[in-house]
């Protein structure tokens, strides 16, 4: 590919310090992710891949390598700057959705649009709730709603402000089947129909496989085989 | 849109679900608010009251005061011309003596003589009602009346007979209201009053007698009270006379009050002290729980300052409702407790809603509430995105962002020099405000020392098997704060109690426990020249009196110090305040010894020489050489200082500031003064043979005076005590504050626990033994903090020695295991009640 990546990891390592000593979770992750890709990461529970998305987020800080986000280095930036970037070019949707409890859906919605100083936030929040199927459901509180409307609300809220980046992690870890189906379809389709490049943490390869692109990890290292699939790309 | 829209957009959006878990942070806010507002109206009623009652408390609209001499012509003249009537006032203790059944019985009264234009203000009422002219007139006798108390006291009836000196005369009915009694400050003994004219065959008025003379102004209307206060002061400048007008008719109630109020108001401010530690806490508590909200909105892009204000905005508008609340509070308890305030009262009080002490309790609640929730707020925008899905590895800092920390020391710098400003007592202010940082700083400490050692206790072998003990020093230990929230706010508010508590029992021990075992039996006052050989021989033959002291003494004012103005040199030292004792004496008495400079030889007959009291020249900024002019009876005397001496003051013994050479006060009519040590046994009857021998003699039981001023000071303590229970009640709601918190930890607790196979009994002593252990830090702690405050004020306060009162202070840890007993054990039904199937899937 000509372009250069939207997402680009060299030499990333990741060690966190805690109260028990320091634990290694990523070890020299070099990985390359273009515009309108999608890739899906897999792995064994506690393989780094959440770590991993985080990172892409800059809502963790590498202790290793370098990050590149749409060209720009994530290393030097401060929280503040970090918050600013992910506001104008990044969607991130959790396993549990973390919705703000005390705002109503629409509200919920509209917060990454009124950050970055919109004026039709509410407007355009109604749009991308409609969208998502929750048209009729504007006003109601997160408690309000059942698993599968709060990720659909998370949804529109990661697109809402048309993000070149989209970073999922376990969309669908808190949902049954029917409504982890209904989450990813549409993840899929605004992904789709806006040109984002989509990042997918997932333990269920039926749904990794669904993305243009599979990366595996295992012990904190990307595995081998899908490592050289990248380099051959 | 700017962050200050958006984070006043969220706050309101978070603010939505009502104030549910704001229950305590509203509460200590709006307590420790309400009380200093509840002391700052009651002031300002008694002000007011004070203020509007002022000529009816002074007995007229101005009134000159002259010590131990009537007016001279010039000064009468002047009175004549400027006032539209004058009254002549007689003040002076004296012994009321009465024959009743065949007993002599004897009084000490405050004499107040009167003239016929008495009282120019207000009225007295009598029991019978009759005018006090006809009271006055009296039947074959002059007429007297007197407080039911004395009268009570000696048994007398109305119709009886009673003696003042030489002179007899008829109790025509008892006083139940003297419009100006306020007016006399402090009096040892009740009143009794007398026409002046009654007493002129009565011996209590001879030269040297101890006496002041009141002038009673009624100024034309519209008068100019400081243009007149001038007058008198350029006028009269020399000769002693001093000025009080009705804007402050009775000025050392005023003073009393002030001081008073500005003392508890500084105790207040420590209620509100505990009352942040809970707000801090409450906060801690709630931005706990939004980690996740903080994380989420940072991850949609917020930045930190967005994040902050957000946070601000919710606690300022929780702050304001607080505030209201205190507010309304503190204006309506006063009203409410109107008259019951009133019935304890002295003086006059006018309750209403007085905007200036809310204002300023306003001023403090805001403060206090700024410096106890920015150090909770400022680690608000510390929390990091990643806290969505990582919260149990990297730990917050101790200390938040240095611009956090000096803006906290700004804050606490603005509220103490608030505090200085309103109460304007600078020096007590320092002290109360380091008392309360100090303690805060200790009891921080022995919160993390008590945290540390319970750490380290679960790991020693010794308490292996006592799982009861284990879990609740890993509890006190752990990571949670309920520890540290305990033993500070719990800490603070015992810390208050113990030092009010060793304060109080200090100074009761230095006045009842160790003055009289040095202390004389009696002062006698007003023993003539001529009567002095009669008065020692009488004692000195009884071999019951064991030391007997006497002194000349004179009174006089120091009105210049090298010539100049005493107050531009020394301020408004104490000693220039009114006049002092004066002696004369040829060799140095016993109890003193010169510390500077040389004594007068014996037969000096030079120009006046003084001694002057070391620690209070000292004070004063005097050095040997000086001159000082001493207005006696209307005459400067100046001399100059010779020596200093340490004069002790605190053996109720005799004790002089001023002494001169006999030659220097040669001349001058005066009086002495004795102390009598005697057996108690021998007291009634040395007092019967002297009184009998010298009617116009005054004597003062040193037994009774200590009974007043301990008196005084039960009332000063236990107004000190009400502000300390406040101070602790606020304690205790942020107790449970902290209790409450930690419920749901403690149900989750319970359940893994009975999960695991431990009985209720076990887990029940383990929530009992975890909290009686906090309590005991607390407490032990707010021993030492108290002590130590008690100590610093007996030592450089109050001047006296100081040992540690042991009930008082055993009685404050017991308090601290009861109270986190009580609270922890009120929380623990709960979880040890609840399911723990339908708890750990909650968990889940």
């Amino acid at each position: 590919m000509s372009n250069p990546p939207v997402l680009s990891l060299t030499s990333v390592s990741l060690s966190l310090r805690g109260n028990a000593g320091t634990v290694d979770i990523l070890h020299d992750i070099n990985l390359d992710i273009h515009a309108g890709e999608t890739v899906g990461m897999v792995g064994p529970s506690g393989s780094g891949k959440s770590s991993l998305l985080m990172l892409m987020g800059g809502l963790e800080r590498a202790t290793g390598g370098q990050i590149m986000a749409l060209g720009q280095d994530l290393g030097p930036m401060n929280e503040d700057a970090l918050a600013r970037f992910r506001r104008a070019h990044m969607g991130v949707v959790f396993q549990s959705f973390h919705l703000i409890p005390t705002m109503t859906a629409l509200e919920n919605v509209a917060v990454p649009l009124e950050l970055a100083g919109d004026a039709d936030a509410f407007d355009r929040a109604a749009d991308e709730l409609t969208t998502v199927g929750l048209g009729h459901r504007l006003d109601h509180y997160p408690a309000q709603m059942s698993g599968g409307e709060q990720q659909r609300v998370a949804l529109a809220r990661a697109s809402a402000p048309r993000p070149e980046i989209l970073l999922a992690d376990e969309p669908t870890g808190n949902l049954d089947g029917s409504n982890g189906a209904a989450v990813v379809d549409l993840l899929f389709g605004l992904q789709e129909k806006h040109g984002a490049t989509l990042v997918l943490v997932t333990h269920a390869m039926e749904l990794a496989e669904r993305c243009s692109r599979v990366v595996r990890l295992r012990d904190g290292r990307i595995d081998a085989e899908e490592a050289q699939l990248q380099a051959a790309q | 849109m700017s962050s200050v829209a958006l984070a006043t957009r969220f706050a309101r959006r978070e603010l939505r679900t009502g104030l549910r878990g704001f229950g305590i942070f509203l509460a200590c806010l709006a307590l420790g608010v309400a009380a200093i507002a509840a002391v700052g109206s009651v002031r300002a009623s008694i002000e007011a009251g004070l203020a509007r009652e002022g000529a009816a408390l002074l007995g007229g609209d101005a009134e000159l005061e002259l010590t131990y001499r009537f007016a001279n012509e010039a000064e009468a003249a002047w009175m004549a011309q400027t006032a539209q009537a004058v009254s002549e006032i007689v003040d002076f203790r004296s012994m009321a003596v009465a024959d009743v059944d065949g007993v002599t019985e004897r009084g000490l009264t405050q004499v107040k003589a009167v003239d016929d234009a008495y009282p120019l203000v207000g009225t007295v009422v009598l029991s019978p009602d009759i005018p006090l002219d006809q009271a006055l007139a009296g039947d074959e006798n002059p007429g007297g009346v007197m407080e039911p108390v004395l009268a009570d006291r000696m048994g007398l009836n109305v119709g009886d007979t009673f003696r003042l000196g030489t002179q007899d005369f008829t109790l025509t009915a008892l006083i139940e209201v003297e419009p100006d009694s306020s007016a006399g400050g402090f009096g040892l003994g009740p009143r009794t009053i007398v026409r002046t004219v009654d007493l002129e065959n009565s011996t209590l008025l001879e030269p040297g007698t101890l006496f002041s003379t009141k002038y009673r102004l009624d100024l034309p209307a519209g008068a100019d009270l400081d243009a007149t206060r001038q007058e008198v002061a350029t006028q009269f400048a020399e000769s002693g006379a001093r000025w009080t007008d009705a804007r402050n008719g009775a000025p050392g109630i005023a003073e009393f009050v002030d001081r008073l109020g500005a003392f508890l108001i500084l105790v207040g401010l420590s209620g509100l002290a505990v009352g942040g530690v809970g707000v801090s806490a409450a906060v801690r508590s709630y931005l706990g729980t939004k980690t996740s909200v903080i994380a989420t909105l940072k991850t949609l892009g917020a930045d930190r300052n967005t994040i902050f204000l957000t946070y601000v905005f919710q606690i300022a508008v929780l702050t304001a409702i607080g505030l209201v609340l205190g507010l309304i509070l503190g204006a309506a308890l006063p009203l409410i407790f109107a008259p019951i305030i009133e019935a304890q009262l002295p003086v006059p009080a006018a309750f209403a809603i007085y905007p200036g002490p809310l204002f300023e309790a306003a001023i403090y609640g805001t403060l206090a509430a700024a410096i106890f929730t920015l150090w909770p707020l400022a680690r608000a925008e510390e929390v990091r995105a990643a806290a969505l899905f990582r919260d149990a590895l990297g730990a917050g800092r101790l200390l938040p962002a240095p611009r956090y920390l000096l803006g906290t020391i700004a804050l606490a710098a603005l509220l103490i020099t608030a505090a200085a400003l309103f109460s304007e007592t600078w020096m007590l202010t320092l002290w109360t405000a380091g008392g309360i940082i100090g303690s805060l700083v200790v009891l921080a400490a022995a919160a993390l020392l008590t945290r540390f050692l319970a750490a380290r206790a679960t790991r020693l072998k010794a308490t292996r098997g006592k799982t009861s003990l284990r879990l609740a020093l890993g509890a006190i230990g752990g990571p949670r704060e309920e520890a540290t929230s305990v033993v500070l706010s719990l800490g603070l508010g015992l810390s208050v109690l113990a030092a009010v508590g060793q304060i109080d029992g200090n100074l009761r021990g230095a006045i009842n426990g160790e003055l009289p075992d040095v202390a004389p039996s009696y002062f006698f006052v007003d023993i003539q020249n001529d009567q002095l050989p009669g008065f020692r021989e009488r004692l000195d033959t009884d071999p019951q009196v064991s030391r007997v002291d006497t002194a000349p003494m004179l009174r006089g004012i120091i009105t210049r110090i090298n010539g100049q103005p005493a107050r531009d040199v020394a301020g408004d030292h104490w000693v220039l305040e009114g006049d002092r004792g004066i002696t004369y004496s040829t060799e140095i008495p016993t109890n003193t010894s010169v510390t500077e400079g040389e004594w007068w030889d014996a037969d000096y007959a030079g120009p006046p020489l003084i001694s002057f009291a070391a620690e209070e020249a000292l004070e004063m900024g005097l050095n040997i050489g000086d001159e000082l002019t001493i207005n006696i009876l209307g005459r400067d005397i100046t001399g100059t200082i010779a020596s200093f001496r340490e004069v002790d003051f605190s053996n109720a013994g005799i004790g002089f500031i001023l002494s001169m050479n006999p030659g220097a006060l040669a001349g001058a009519p005066h009086t002495h003064i004795a102390t009598v040590y005697a057996e108690e046994e021998a007291e009634a009857p040395i007092l019967r043979d002297l009184s009998n021998q010298f009617p116009n003699i005054t004597a003062i039981r040193v037994r009774d005076a200590i009974d007043r001023v301990s008196g005084l000071l039960s009332g000063l303590a236990a107004a000190t005590s009400y502000g300390a229970s406040a101070t602790l009640l606020t304690g205790f709601l942020v107790l449970i504050g902290a209790a409450a918190a930690g419920q749901r930890a403690r149900t989750y607790e319970a359940a893994v626990l009975k999960t695991l196979g431990a009985a209720r009994r076990t887990i029940l002593g383990s929530f009992a033994l975890r909290s009686a252990l906090m309590g005991l830090a607390a407490g032990t702690v707010a021993l030492f903090a108290g002590c130590l405050g008690g100590w610093a004020v007996a030592t450089y306060v109050l001047d006296t020695s100081f040992s540690v009162i042991w009930p008082s202070a055993l009685t404050i840890i017991a308090a601290g295991i009861a109270t986190t007993l009580l609270a922890g054990l009120a929380f623990s039904w709960g979880p040890l009640a609840a399911r723990p199937a339908q708890v750990l899937r909650n968990r889940e």
